[in-house]
């Protein structure tokens, strides 16, 4: 009795009881990586930059969440006020911060988001200190039976919302000018300009996009994880390896690259254990880099 | 001469410095008498900045509280009412941060310096302030290392580790023993750093020989951002209790998710629980927090003294901490020390305090007793969280309710 009983234990892990709830666990958190990694595919596919503040952001966001609850604002109807205003916010950084401040040079944009994010970080800890803040809303231990599992309600809202956000994003996207130009500016920037469009104005649209997409990922997470000055970060690690692997600048890439990895985190972390568990998605991580570079959605460079 | 009464011979001007010098001298004297009641400044150092920072203002709120009330019921009587001069430190979230703050300390000329906080701080901070041969107080730092280099200077008021996984263990048989022997089966969540493998490694070590079999051991990173897997894990092996050894974030969200998830063990049962016995979170998640016990740093419930100070502290809206009271007695403990050393000489206070055997505290210990540094009184408390409120289930001398065990499902 000296040891735990190992048979019984890879019984337990291998029967379709705990892998099929397991698989949609990791479906379910996998769309909210989705969220926070369309907004970083989104940015990359346009600017081509790589926005080293979007854990910042995505944290800041939190807490403007948090706020809005103390207000009385529930979570999911901050979406509709935190969306617009932190797309105002992404706009305004890159309008006049990121843009002036790269002199046109892309590499300058890249430091000059990683120097947002020192002082989106440090803002918030000297503002807010290390302290773990959490909401507790009514519905936030309510769970749906499914028979064979518990699904918590704000995991599906979450799931549900993640779709939605992706939909409207492909509508303006496809339908509208301002989504037309975008594509333009991403495929072929100089000809987008020849052709009358204002390039300064799309890249500060999509980045206010990018960041909208994180104040709306914030809301997702906020009612079931906590809020503290780093909270953004455990998901931004995550999120580069979803935009690697669904292909950079891919908005479907993103979507199918989050579940998938979500899925993968979920299950490693079944057989391998939590500590090891993020071993499998920088496994497929290399694997992509090695393979295929462009990712699974990715056009080739 | 019309210039003489503006010339100054150097022997007018010697005679008129030294008379001043002397008058001034002569003015100064009282205060020489009142040296006895001079200051006696005392080092208050604590992580508020970095990672820990919640931690080390809780601790810090409790010392400079507690040197409060000493200077205002008129300081040290034994140095003519000397009042506690508090020199703050921040020792950053790391040991050199501490270790640099010991060096200020030191040359501030401090008498002594209470906190640290953290285990691997404390270990630094002790060291640095043992070639001065500075007396230390340790406020929290449960490892056991810190007590066991033969550091003269070194003092720990609370217990050490390995005391604090005994008593668990031990009043985990206890409590399962007058249930009924209920519990068989048990399964560890534990962060895997230092401490929570430490401690799930003891576990696996004793709990068998105590009649309890471990079905699973499942590690996890800090911060960890999902708890569901482990959760069905736990689900699937269905143990009878659940002993998660986490830090505060991770130990709120395995108990969010496993209500969420419907699984309720026969006991959530931890040691030194991050979040177990915490006043913050059994009023933000209630629901979560029920039920679950803890073997931890915890005051006396029947203490006026410590309901008084809780009281005072929720006024100032903090939540009363172990770090708070820790702290607090800490330094009563120093102040019990110059009491009886009648002299801010650090080797007298250092002796003073390796005889101390202050008693009136606000903690649940026996008597007071330094052996090789380490308080043999000090002991933790089993808690249990039962109607919105913590109590203390054992022991028995100090407990104001009773364990529920089994928890209703």
């Amino acid at each position: 009795m000296c040891h735990p009983p190992l048979p019984a234990s890879i019984l337990v892990v291998l029967s379709p009881a705990i892998i099929i709830p397991a698989i949609l666990n990791g479906l379910l958190t996998g769309a909210v990586y989705a969220l926070v990694a369309l907004g970083l595919t989104l940015v990359y596919g346009v600017l081509h930059i790589i926005n080293f503040a979007h854990g910042a952001l995505l944290t800041a966001a939190m807490f403007a969440a948090f706020f809005a609850y103390q207000f009385g604002i529930d979570p999911y109807v901050a979406i509709f006020l935190l969306a617009p205003a932190f797309f105002a916010v992404g706009y305004a950084l890159q309008r006049l911060v990121i843009g002036p401040a790269a002199h046109g040079d892309d590499r300058n944009m890249l430091l000059v988001t990683l120097g947002i994010a020192v002082i989106i970080e440090n803002a918030l800890l000297y503002a807010f200190r290390a302290d773990t803040r959490t909401i507790d809303v009514p519905y936030a231990f309510q769970s749906i039976d499914f028979g064979f599992t518990f699904v918590a309600v704000p995991r599906l809202v979450g799931f549900a919302a993640v779709f939605a956000v992706a939909l409207v994003l492909w509508l303006i996207m496809t339908f509208t000018d301002t989504g037309k130009a975008i594509r333009a500016v991403a495929k072929e920037k100089v000809g987008a300009e020849l052709a009358g469009i204002d390039v300064a104005h799309v890249y500060a649209v999509t980045f206010g996009l990018g960041t909208a997409c994180v104040a709306i990922a914030a809301c997702l997470l906020v009612p079931t994880y906590y809020v503290n000055p780093s909270a953004g970060n455990a998901f931004v690690l995550v999120a580069f390896t979803i935009v690697v692997l669904g292909g950079m600048g891919s908005v479907p890439g993103a979507l199918i690259g989050g579940l998938v990895i979500g899925v993968v985190e979920s299950l490693s972390s079944l057989f391998f254990g939590d500590s090891l568990g993020q071993v499998g998605i920088f496994l497929i991580f290399i694997a992509v880099l090695l393979v295929r570079p462009s990712g699974l959605f990715g056009a080739r460079a | 001469m019309s210039t003489c009464k503006f010339q100054l011979s150097r022997r007018r001007f010697l005679t008129t410095t030294a008379a001043i010098a002397a008058a001034s001298g002569s003015l100064a004297m009282p205060s020489v008498l009142r040296a006895a009641g001079a200051p006696v400044k005392l080092g208050v150092l604590h992580p508020v900045s970095g990672a820990l920072s919640y931690s080390g203002t809780q601790g810090r709120l409790g010392a400079t509280m507690a040197i409060e009330e000493i200077n205002a019921a008129g300081g040290i009587k034994s140095l003519g009412g000397a009042k506690i001069d508090a020199v703050l430190g921040d020792a950053r979230s790391t040991p050199e941060g501490g270790t640099a703050e010991v060096e200020k300390m030191n040359s501030d000329g401090v008498a002594c310096i209470v906190g640290g906080y953290a285990s691997n701080i404390c270990l630094a901070t002790t060291q640095a302030a043992a070639r001065y041969d500075l007396p230390y107080v340790v406020d929290v730092g449960v490892a056991d290392g810190i007590v066991t280099r033969g550091l003269k200077n070194t003092f720990r008021f609370g217990p050490g580790f390995g005391v604090i996984a005994k008593t668990a263990l031990d009043n985990l048989v206890k409590i399962n023993d007058a249930a009924g022997k209920v519990a068989k089966t048990v399964m560890i969540v534990h962060e895997d750093s230092l401490f929570g493998s430490g401690l799930a490694k003891l576990l696996n070590a004793q709990l068998p020989s105590k009649g309890f079999q471990v079905l699973e051991t499942v590690s996890h990173p800090t911060p960890n951002r999902d708890f569901n897997t482990i959760v069905l894990k736990i689900k699937a092996q269905n143990p009878d209790i659940v002993i998660p050894a986490d830090y505060y974030n991770e130990y709120v969200l395995l108990a969010r998710t496993m209500l969420q998830q419907h699984v309720r063990p026969k006991a959530i049962y931890s040691v030194l629980g991050g979040a177990a016995s915490s006043y913050k979170f059994v009023k933000e998640f209630p629901d979560a927090a029920k039920g679950i016990m803890d073997c931890n740093h915890w005051f006396n419930p029947h203490s006026d003294k410590a309901l008084a100070l809780k009281k005072k502290v929720e006024a100032k809206g903090q939540f009363f901490t172990y770090e708070v009271y820790l702290n607090y007695s800490c330094v009563g403990l120093v102040a019990d020390a110059l009491e009886r050393a009648a002299s801010a000489d650090r080797a007298k206070i250092t002796a003073a305090l390796a005889s101390s055997t202050w008693s009136g505290h606000i903690m649940p210990y026996g008597p007071t007793k330094f052996v090789n540094g380490q308080n043999e009184g000090a002991a933790p408390c089993n808690t249990q969280v039962q109607d919105n409120d913590i109590k203390v289930i054992l022991p028995a001398e100090f407990a104001n309710g009773k364990a529920i065990f089994p928890m209703k499902a």
